[in-house]
Order: C-alpha cells, then structure tokens, then sequence
C-alpha cells in the first residue's frame, strides 16, 4: 500500500545553502560581474536585481574523460542515405557526429558563459563591498521623541493585546498540578483499594467499598471545580522602550542646471546620485533626498525637474550652498538627521563666487553634515572652483571629498574611491 | 508508432471511469495507485512500498540540484546546478521532468503538483510500480545498492559534513569534496561486493576506522634504512595488484590526510558507488518504467477506468517521452535511452506474442514462449551493455534506422561500417553495446605504484582503450585534486596495449621547474 504525502507546504529553500556556496566561492567572479552589469544598465534599474554572466571554464567541475583521437565506433539513428561501407568527411574539428555523445557532451569545455540572476540585496551587496559611509555617526536624540519597544520578559499584568497565550497556559496547567495534585493523590489510593476489593468481594469490604466511592465522586467533583484558567495565570509579553540613534539620513543633490551643463553631464550625474541614494539606503532606514538645483539662482525642486528640465544662464555656484544651507537649518535638524550633501558640476562657476562657495562649506555646511562629495563632470581643465575646493579637501579630509569624472566608465570607479574604506590615507587624487 | 489496441476487450464488462477531467485531488490519486497495484500485482511487479510526494516546482527544482537526493550534503557543485536550472526554466528553456523516484525502501517517487490528473497517473505509473520494481529486481541495485539504509546515510554524511565545517572551515572540507567529486567516477568498486551498513553501524565504526588507518599509516610509512638493490625496489609495487578505486586507495593509503577528511572521502564514495548501478542501467530502467506505463495505462483503459480523452493525454505525453530525433536533426544529442529501452522490451513482448520467421531465426528462445516471463527475466538479469547484446532485434535496429561510425584518427574520412541491414545488424548490435560498457566509455585508470621507500609519489595509470588519450585540460585540472588528497608528487601515465607509455601528466610538472 502506498502512502501519499503532501508536501508542498514544506520548505522549498532547500537550495539556498548551496546557493549561497556558489556566490561564495566565485564571489570575485561575480563582483567583477556586477560591476560590469552597473556600467550597462540604464540608470533607472540599478535598484532591482540582476543577471549575471560568468565565463563557464572559471566554473567547470572536471571529471576523467577521453579526448580526441583513438579509435571509435558511435551508433547513430535515422539512417537515410548510408550504405555500409561509405566513407564521409571527417567534420572539422573533429566535433560532430563522429565523437560520440558520451565523450563530446564534455560540456565543461563549450566556452559558454554562465548565466543566472542575483537579486536586488545581493546585488548592491556586491556592488557595495567593501565600501563604507564615512563619519557613519548615529546621532543620538536628546528628547524623547525617537523610541522603539523592545521585548524584554513578561508581566502578570497587560493589556489584552500583549496576552502571551503559552505562557498563560503553562501557568494555568502549574497551577492546577500544584493546587489538586494532593487530592488527586488521594483518588488513585482509594482507587487502587476500591480494585483489590473487588478482587475478593465481601460484605465488610461492600460497605467500605461505598464509601470509599462516595469519596470519589466528592473529591472528583471538588477537582473539577479547580479552574482551568485564572487571572493569577496570565502572563503578558513586556515591552521596554529603548531610545534609539536616529536612523534618518538626508541627502542633498545638488547640481548646476546652467547651458553649459548637456543632457550626457546631467545623465552621469544622475547615475552618481542614485549610486549615493542606493548606498545611503543601505544604511538607513529611511532616506530623503532634496534636489537643488541652480544657475545663476538655486531653487529646490522634484527629481524630474531636477534632470530633465531645460535652463540656461549663467552659475553661481554660491547660490545653491546657501539655499541647502537655509533648508537644513529649517527641516532637518542636525540632532535628528545624518545630512549628506552630493554636488556635481561642470567645473564652471562665475570667478568671483568660488570663494564665498569655501567660506559656506567651510563654516556653515561642514560642521553639521557628515559628509560632502563634489563630482566634477568634464574633460577640460579645471577651473577655480575646483582649486578652491581642493583647499578644502586638504583641510577636512575626512568629510569632504572630490573626484573627476570624465565618461560614464568613470562613474562607478569613482564612487568607490570615494566611498573606500579607508585605511588611514584619505581618499582622493 | 503507438497504434491502438485491438478491439477484443470491447466485449469485457467495462466499469465506470476513475475521473473525468484533467484535475486531481488526493483522493484520486489514491484511486489510480491502488487500481495500479492491483494491474502492477497481475504482472507481477514486484516493489518497495512507494511513498508518493506531491511537491511543487520549486522543491523540484531544489530536488533537482541536490542529485534527486531528498537530503545531500552542501557543495556549491549543487547551487550551480540550481542556478543553471533556475534560469533555465523561468526563461522557458527547460521543463522539469514530471517525476524523480528515489531508490530506497520505501521508494520515495516526487509527483509536481502541476501536473494534470494523466500526467500523474503516468508518473505513479512509470515511477512507483516501473522503476520501483527495476530497482528492486534488477541484479545489479541487489548487488551494489541496499534501498533501506540509504536516506540514513544520507542523514549520516549531511550531519557529518555540516560538523566538519563548523570545525575546520568551509573552505578546508570544499577543497576536499571539489577533489573527492572530480574523482567519483573512479571511486566505486566494480567486482566485489559492497557490504550495506546502516547509518548507526556506520558512526560507530567511524571512530575504530580511523584509529586502525592512523595506525596502520605509520607502519607502512615507517622507513627503516635497509639497503636494497635497484632492481629490487622496481619490482616491489605497492599496491601489489593495479586498484581500481583510486578514492578507496587514497582514502586508506594517503599519508596525510586527516581522519576527518578520510572519512568525507569515504562518504562520496558511498555516494558514488550507490549511483553506480544508475549509470549502468539507463536503457533498461527507463525502458522497463516506459513499457509498463504504456501497458498499465493501455491496461486501465481497456477496463474502461480511463476515459478516451484520457488516454489521449497519456499518448501525447508518452510519445513525447520516447521521441528520438534523428542524428541530423538539430535536438539530436545521442540515442535517447527511454526509446531505445521502450522499443527493445515491446519488441520483447512482440517476439514472444507474434513472432516472424526472423525472430524465430535470431530469437530461437524467446519466440512463442511467455512474454511476461521474458521482460522479467530481462529485466532481472542484464546491464545495458548486455541487454542490449541479448535483446537488440533486427526490426528494432530497422525502426529505428540505426548506423554505425568508425572513427579511426589514422583516416582521415569516418566510415560507415554497418547499417540496419542484414550483413549490419550484428556488428550494429555490439557497436551499441560497447557503447553503453562503461569501461570502454570511462577511461580506465588504476593506481600502479607508490613509491614507498622514496619520495612517496603517486603513480596512475590509465590503460588506453583503441589509442584513445584522455582529454588533456581537466585530466590536468584533476591531477592538482589528487595531488592535494596524496600530498606528494602525483603522476599519470597513459599506456597502450604493449604497456608502452603514450602519454604523461605529472605534478609538480618537471618541465616547468
């Protein structure tokens, strides 16, 4: 007789394991990968998961087998036109018909590639290895107003929604060993007399043998009477509120919209602000992004604004620090919100603003944000706002950084230097 | 090729149909399994107790990587294979079979709750009572597998894998099991009887082992400087007799593996050797489970349990199973094993039922005689390569249309050198046959010497089969296995017929120090 089982509902991850093996053991294989994927893809799928394509020799598992050459006879179907004796060319390669299929499906030499996908998780894993936030510094609330609950035991006393069944039950059960177990004792005896009576039944044993069940029938109807369950039982889960660091990061985006800024610049801006999101992601819990954008005035706006919408007009590169100057000290405050600040540009700037741009980072946007990044999109020379900047790497190496990006390959290279954990050097050129 | 039955049970009393309509419920499959016993019992098709498990895709994918074992031991070997699986079917390119059926007692057959109600029933059929009872009656899973003390093996080599990691590493026990399976083909014994052991047997001589095998080590390790002459150190040879099994040999003669790690060694080969009858048996397996879903089925229907479109289904998927494309067709990949066993057991049944003038010729005992007796006996007593030598009719081999090649590297051109005519057909039979020996398939490798009292290098050697040389790159990718196990020079000798070396691998390789 057969057994039928269902098993459908049990665990289908049983490949995980080996799964996470393989990722494991080709895991520089699959970072080269990955990286390689982030150059191609668009801009807007960078957040999801992706396909991966290793080169299939780096992965074959070898196993004895002949070669070419030798002597060998292969049986083949669907003969039409052979007769015996016929005599046909050798394929070339020596591949083909001739080699037999238990020796040419030697699959682990075909110099295919192989695929399979990674999802989202795994691929900002390995897109983000090794990096790290700078001055990852959880700012700590000073009010009350940022408390998570945390389990910490039970209580005999709740509300009804934190009632913890099994241990309410465990209690009751306890307590009803505890307050009958003595009368239950009693019962067995009685019982245990009441059948070696029976065993020999005489008069005088009768007569006790009534009573004896009389007792029981009293002693049952008094344990029956223990209450299943009772206040004195329940037991409710505990809830202590623990502060907590503030888990909120703010990133401002800031980039200069004027003519000389063309739709390619924007675009590798985009790609390098996105990275910055993705990466603050990882590490916040929640993330929100602010768009500055400026020429010769800044404006904050939407994120379609912020990329496609056309300017022109001169920069002024001033404008904008001082409007993400304004914008923090209104909403986020620096108690609260671990403040990040990207900026991209062409490299121009109206002459006579680069400095007043230093004296903004250096006083006001520096000391409360954890980390500034400048991305200079452009393949001609820089200008002075860069020289100024530099000034100010050089002073503040730990919050501030800058990079050169001269095409979309620079991008993600890019990023990472400036995202590197660091080694005691700072980062930079 | 799958003509209709002949009317003559038209006039048996048919019953009610099981189901209509292509949804199952378990009840139904209850239905067909007991109405397939009862079929399976007048056959005589002798099996385990079968425990159906009804499983989705995912777990069948999962079951897919892991060999079809219902538990294995971790490897990144298995997450590739899930990976490529994985891809390969959310893209469409691969279906999942319908079924994998596990040899043990009881017989374990997964059943993909996709599958419609004929489709199960053809796997209940094919899997639960077709190979269930090849495994059970066939000479060769007697011999080297025992089905009861299989999934606690399993359980066993999973726990104590998983241990050795938490204790030395993941890596230290990959680079073991990455070199263990490169050589599992060449780790199971083919002549002598392996003796099953139940897991808590095996535990507990787990230990005594280890201890004899350190001990033993250091005796054959000790060097006690006694001056010999040349000539007789060469012809001391340890092993005395070429072996076989080179993971046996290393597993017991490496001088510096741990005990730990002889024991992994020890458990691929268990695995290896309990899969050993699979490879051997392709061809009569799946055509013995194929001939008895069509017969059960065909069977079902002529009781009128199954219904016309029923039936229909079954057929659509039975030819679909047994589809052989032809050599120039661009699905060719070789002889698909399930049509050539499918057609040689009918044509079995064929040749007892109606024999012609030339099966009576080529088939003098079997034409006329009890069909059922014969499939059994068949079934019973061969190996492919053997099946195929005794049961492989001319009217099949017409059938099919099969030719044979002759690559020989001296010509340059292949030469047909027999077709399905009459002066082809017996060199076409044992063209096939040799082509499913697994000696002439795998090369053939023995361990030849150790040298002992020197620098304790390894030698194998490989015993060419017609002049054909082992491929080169992963024989070279598999000599850095071994020589990890042995942890000494590790050399490997291609020799002809005259023991005459053709070939050499060595490592470390003397050209490059």
């Amino acid at each position: 007789m057969s057994i039928i089982i269902d098993r459908r509902l049990n665990g289908k991850k049983k490949s995980t394991v080996n799964r996470q093996r393989f990722l494991r053991r080709y895991r520089g294989l699959v970072k080269e990968a990955v990286q390689d994927a982030v150059d191609q893809r668009s801009i807007t799928d960078v957040d999801s998961g992706s396909n991966i394509t290793i080169p299939k020799k780096d992965l074959s598992e070898p196993f004895f087998h002949h070669g070419q050459g030798g002597h060998h006879g292969h049986v083949h179907p669907g003969n039409k036109e052979f007769n015996s004796g016929d005599r046909i060319q050798r394929p070339p390669g020596g591949g083909g018909q001739g080699t037999g299929d238990g020796d040419a499906s030697n699959s682990g030499e075909g110099a295919d590639d192989f695929a399979f996908q990674i999802n989202r998780d795994e691929f900002l894993e390995y897109l983000f290895d090794d990096l790290e936030l700078p001055n990852l510094v959880r700012k700590e609330l000073k009010d009350s107003t940022d408390y998570k609950l945390k389990r910490a035991g039970f209580t005999t006393a709740g509300s009804p929604d934190r009632l913890n069944v099994i241990r309410s039950l465990k209690a009751a059960h306890a307590r009803r060993i505890a307050l009958s177990g003595k009368d239950r004792k009693i019962v067995r005896q009685l019982k245990r007399e009441l059948r070696e009576m029976e065993v020999n039944p005489e008069e005088l044993d009768q007569q006790r043998a009534r009573v004896i069940r009389e007792e029981i029938t009293v002693l049952n109807k008094k344990l029956k009477r223990t209450p299943f369950i009772d206040d004195f039982d329940l037991r409710f889960n505990n809830m202590a509120k623990v502060p907590q660091p503030s888990s909120k990061a703010v990133m401002f985006c800031v980039m200069d919209v004027s003519g000389s800024m063309t739709r390619d610049i924007k675009d590798m801006a985009k790609r390098f602000f996105l990275l910055l999101y993705l990466f603050l992601e990882r590490n916040y819990e929640a993330v929100e992004v602010v768009f500055i954008r400026h020429h010769s005035e800044a404006r904050e706006c939407d994120e379609q604004d912020f990329f496609y919408a056309r300017e022109t007009g001169g920069t002024v590169v001033s404008t904008a620090l001082k409007l993400t100057d304004e914008i923090i000290r209104e909403r986020f405050p620096t108690n609260e919100w671990n403040i990040y600040i990207a900026q991209a540009s062409d490299g121009d700037n109206w002459e006579a603003d680069s400095s007043k741009c230093r004296d903004i980072i250096l006083e006001k946007l520096l000391p409360v944000c954890q980390y500034y990044s400048y991305v200079e999109i452009t393949d001609r020379h820089h200008q002075n706002l860069w020289y100024e900047y530099k000034d100010i790497e050089q002073a503040n190496s730990g919050h501030f950084a800058m990079q050169q990006i001269r095409g979309y390959s620079d991008i993600y290279p890019t990023f990472r230097r400036l995202f590197e954990k660091k080694e005691g050097s700072h980062a930079g050129s | 090729m799958l003509e209709a039955k002949a009317p003559e049970q038209e006039t048996r009393k048919r019953k009610e149909p099981l189901s209509v309509g292509s949804d199952w419920t378990f009840e139904l499959l209850e239905t067909y399994d007991r109405e397939f016993a009862r079929l399976a019992d007048k056959f005589r098709l002798d099996t385990y107790p079968n425990q159906i498990e009804v499983i989705s895709s995912e777990q069948m994918l999962d079951a897919y990587s892991s060999v079809g074992m219902p538990l294995m031991y971790s490897h990144w070997s298995y997450g590739k294979t899930f990976l490529s699986n994985q891809q390969n079917y959310q893209q469409g390119r691969m279906g999942l079979a319908y079924e994998i059926v596990i040899n043990s007692d009881p017989c374990i057959a997964y059943l993909m709750e996709e599958n419609t109600m004929p489709m199960q029933a053809l796997v209940i059929a094919h899997a639960c009572y077709g190979h269930n009872s090849f495994f059970k009656g066939n000479y060769l899973f007697r011999q080297w597998t025992d089905a009861s003390a299989i999934i606690d093996y399993l359980l066993f080599a999973k726990k104590y894998i998983s241990q050795c990691e938490e204790k030395h590493g993941i890596s230290a026990v990959e680079d073991i099991l990455d070199a263990c399976h490169a050589l599992m083909n060449q780790g199971v014994n083919r002549y002598q009887r392996a003796t099953p052991m139940s897991a808590e047997q095996e535990k507990a001589q787990a230990e005594e082992r280890a201890e004899y095998i350190q001990r033993n080590l250091n005796d054959l390790w000790r060097t006690i400087p006694v001056r010999e002459s040349e000539i007789e150190r060469q012809e001391k040879r340890f092993p005395k007799d070429p072996e076989e099994n080179i993971l046996y040999f290393i597993e017991k003669n490496a001088p510096l593996l741990e005990t730990w790690q002889r024991e992994i060694i020890r458990i691929v080969r268990k695995v290896a050797q309990y899969f050993y009858p699979q490879r051997q048996t392709q061809v009569m397996n799946e055509g013995w489970a194929s001939f008895w879903h069509y017969n059960l089925m065909h069977e079902m229907y002529d009781e009128g349990l199954i219904t016309e479109g029923f039936i229909m289904e079954f057929l659509h998927s039975h030819s679909s199973v047994v589809f052989q494309p032809e050599f120039d067709d661009p699905r060719y990949s070789g002889i698909n094993p399930y049509t050539l066993g499918f057609n040689i057991f009918r044509d079995i049944r064929r040749i007892c039922e109606e024999p012609t003038d030339e099966d009576r010729e080529w088939f003098p005992d079997l034409a006329g005689t009890d069909w059922l007796d014969a499939v059994h006996f068949a079934m019973r007593n061969f190996k492919d390569e053997g099946f195929i030598l005794q049961y492989l009719s001319p009217k099949v081999m017409r059938d099919m249309r099969l030719f044979s090649i002759d690559d020989d590297e001296i010509n340059p051109y292949l030469e047909i050198d027999a077709i399905h005519d009459d002066s082809g057909y017996r060199q076409l039979r044992e063209n096939l046959a040799a082509q499913y020996n697994l000696g002439n398939r795998e090369p053939n490798l023995q361990v030849y010497n150790v040298d002992v009292r020197g620098d304790r290098s390894l030698k194998l050697r490989h015993y060419m089969h017609q002049g054909r040389p082992l491929e080169e790159k992963s024989t070279n990718e598999i000599m850095k296995h071994i020589h990890r196990l042995w942890g000494f020079d590790v050399k490997l000798e291609s020799v002809d017929t005259q023991d005459l070396v053709q070939y050499e691998f060595s490592l470390p390789d003397p050209s490059q120090s």
